[in-house]
């Protein structure tokens, strides 16, 4: 069975919202329509984004670290906001494992959202359904798109190759390798969500610098150098040599 | 979580027709028991048709809650996973089974079905009136496993939770079947009231042991399972917008603690206590006392319900601390 899913590098995510905005960019201009925004140019600018990305600090000045965490749906592999949808209109497809939203049928009740822990869940407030990430089904079959580029907005956007997609049950894929290489892990596992997308997490990178690697022992410089202080008097092997 | 105001006034609503319902009922069961004096209970149809007026009045109240109204029918279908698709079910049927009994007693109907052995005789009304108390205690369920079912709202995953809706819609119930048996049946106005009292005390009982319940909750959740980085010192320094999003506007609430505190105070004097009290010297003019009663405790319960919201912390607000 197919689970499609992201990993993501916290390891490389910069932080720099290139995926927020190419996420929001394709799919306000989709088939489903627009994702409403309220005073975009205004005060207080807000609007449905499937994915944000946000900024976590750890540890105490000047020790810290900052951590840019992005956040979309998880497409869990028990996604608690499906059961409790009263009309049907949240699913979990059987083919690929996304749990998608059917626009025409959500009555905007709100009840997945509480019972989504992650708050992936954005009501539009002018459409007045519930909305969130579809892992941008409608591009990543589309057949018209060269192969390369049917893969979600925000994977093609990331510049640090932060975001891997692929088919978290197929150990050969890209993103399975990821997950059991770099000790991928899931959003609070304690509700048993099993969420699909995964994270991996920060890594330190630790090399061992010899002193030979930044000073050559032999270098022919060096011989230079030492043959210019040697007293005037000594001959050297040229000396000889010319001496013949 | 926030509260959501159009929920507060179906769960309030419905809860007191519910116990409106089940207060007229137990008496006339008991009145065939022969424990209660066996008459004709004057009320029973106007009770029945204030229970459905509310339960109408929850119904519209809830449709001002969804985004789509016009597809609301939509909510029946999933009945075998969603408890709201079960009260989508449960309520229209509680509504309809009561609206018959309360017609029958209306229209003055005495279809006699079958006898008691104490000689009792049983009316097509009480049958229907039989169903229509599992309907009623279904619909209970239905709605508080909406709540009790979100594993991770941990303020409302409890029993406690399916207790208080129960204990405090029949507490509700009662009180108001009070004000109606001191106009229309007075013979059981001491058995009404006296179980008004009880119930009022019991939902208090129980409400109190969910306040202290989740008083020493610890939340499952923490900052480090949500983003899964483990160091005792994270904050959050961006949560990705500056004009706040669906996240802060449906789940954070922005009252402050002395707010919160009023509120808990405000609900357990109000929604139980002062009604108690009421019931209790309500030899005097029971009429007005007990229609009093009822109000003050309605608005204790709309507090009440409004502070089972602010009480519930959703784990999505742990990525949702701080703007930037």
């Amino acid at each position: 069975m197919t689970q499609l899913a992201l990993v993501i590098d916290l390891n490389t995510c910069v932080g720099c919202h290139a995926c927020v905005t190419s996420c929001k960019e394709w799919n306000t201009s989709g088939e489903a329509g627009p994702m409403a925004d309220k005073n975009p140019y205004g005060a207080d600018p807000t609007g449905n984004f499937f994915n944000r990305v946000q900024t976590f600090e750890a540890g105490s000045f000047p020790k810290t670290e900052t951590i840019h965490f992005p956040k979309s749906c998880l497409h869990c592999e028990e996604p608690p906001c499906v059961p409790v949808c009263p009309t049907g209109a949240s699913y979990k497809r059987p083919e690929d494992g996304i749990v998608l939203i059917d626009y025409d049928i959500c009555i905007g009740c709100e009840y997945c959202a509480w019972a989504c822990p992650y708050g992936a869940r954005e009501f539009d407030e002018k459409e007045k359904v519930m909305k969130k990430c579809t892992l941008c089904v409608d591009r990543i079959y589309d057949e018209d798109l060269p192969e390369l580029l049917r893969k979600p907005a925000c994977v093609l956007a990331c510049p640090t190759s932060a975001r891997i997609f692929g088919d978290i049950h197929d150990p050969e894929s890209e993103a399975s390798i990821a997950i059991t290489l770099s000790n991928g892990y899931q959003l609070m596992p304690e509700w048993g969500t099993q969420a699909a997308n995964h994270y991996l997490p920060r890594r330190k990178v630790n090399i061992k610098v010899h002193e030979e690697d930044l000073m050559r022992s032999l270098n022919p410089l060096d011989e230079e150098d030492r043959s210019q202080r040697l007293p005037t008097s000594s001959t050297t092997l040229d000396d000889s040599a010319a001496s013949w | 979580m926030k509260p959501a105001i159009s929920v507060i006034l179906l769960t309030t609503l419905i809860g007191v027709a519910q116990g409106l319902f089940l207060a007229y009922y137990s008496a006339e069961l008991l009145s065939l028991l022969l424990i209660l004096p066996n008459q004709e209970l004057a009320g029973t149809g106007p009770a029945g048709v204030i229970s459905v007026l509310l339960l109408v009045g929850g119904l519209i109240a809830s449709f001002f809650h969804l985004g789509h109204p016009e597809r609301a029918w939509r909510a029946a279908t999933m009945w075998r996973t969603s408890w709201l698709s079960r009260e989508v079910i449960a309520l229209p049927i509680t509504m309809g089974l009561i609206f018959i009994y309360s017609g029958l007693k209306l229209i003055e109907n005495h279809q006699v079905i079958f006898n008691l052995g104490n000689g009792s005789q049983i009316e097509l009304a009480t049958v229907v009136g039989f169903f229509a108390m599992f309907a009623v205690f279904a619909l209970f369920i239905c709605t508080a496993m909406i709540y009790s079912c979100l594993k991770f709202l941990q303020e409302w995953h409890s029993p406690l939770t399916v207790l208080n809706f129960v204990l405090m819609g029949c507490a509700s119930g009662f009180v108001l079947a009070s004000a109606l048996a001191a106009f229309y049946d007075p013979q059981i106005f001491g058995y009404i009231s006296s179980a008004a009292i009880a119930l009022s005390v019991a939902a208090l009982a129980s409400r109190y042991a969910s306040l202290m319940r989740n008083k020493n909750l610890r939340p499952q959740s923490t900052l480090q399972t949500a983003i899964g980085i483990h160091h005792p010192n994270i904050r959050q320094i961006a949560q990705g917008a500056m004009g706040g999003s669906y996240n802060t506007r449906a789940f954070i609430h922005a009252y402050g603690p002395s707010v919160v505190q009023f509120s808990r105070r405000f609900f357990l004097i109000a929604g139980f206590m002062v009604p108690v009290l009421l019931l209790a010297i309500s030899n005097q003019s029971p009429i007005l006392i007990c229609t009093l009663a009822f109000l003050i405790q309605y608005v204790g319960l709309l507090a009440e319900r409004w502070y089972f919201f602010i009480e519930a912390k959703h784990p999505q607000n742990l990525y949702y601390q701080m703007i930037s």
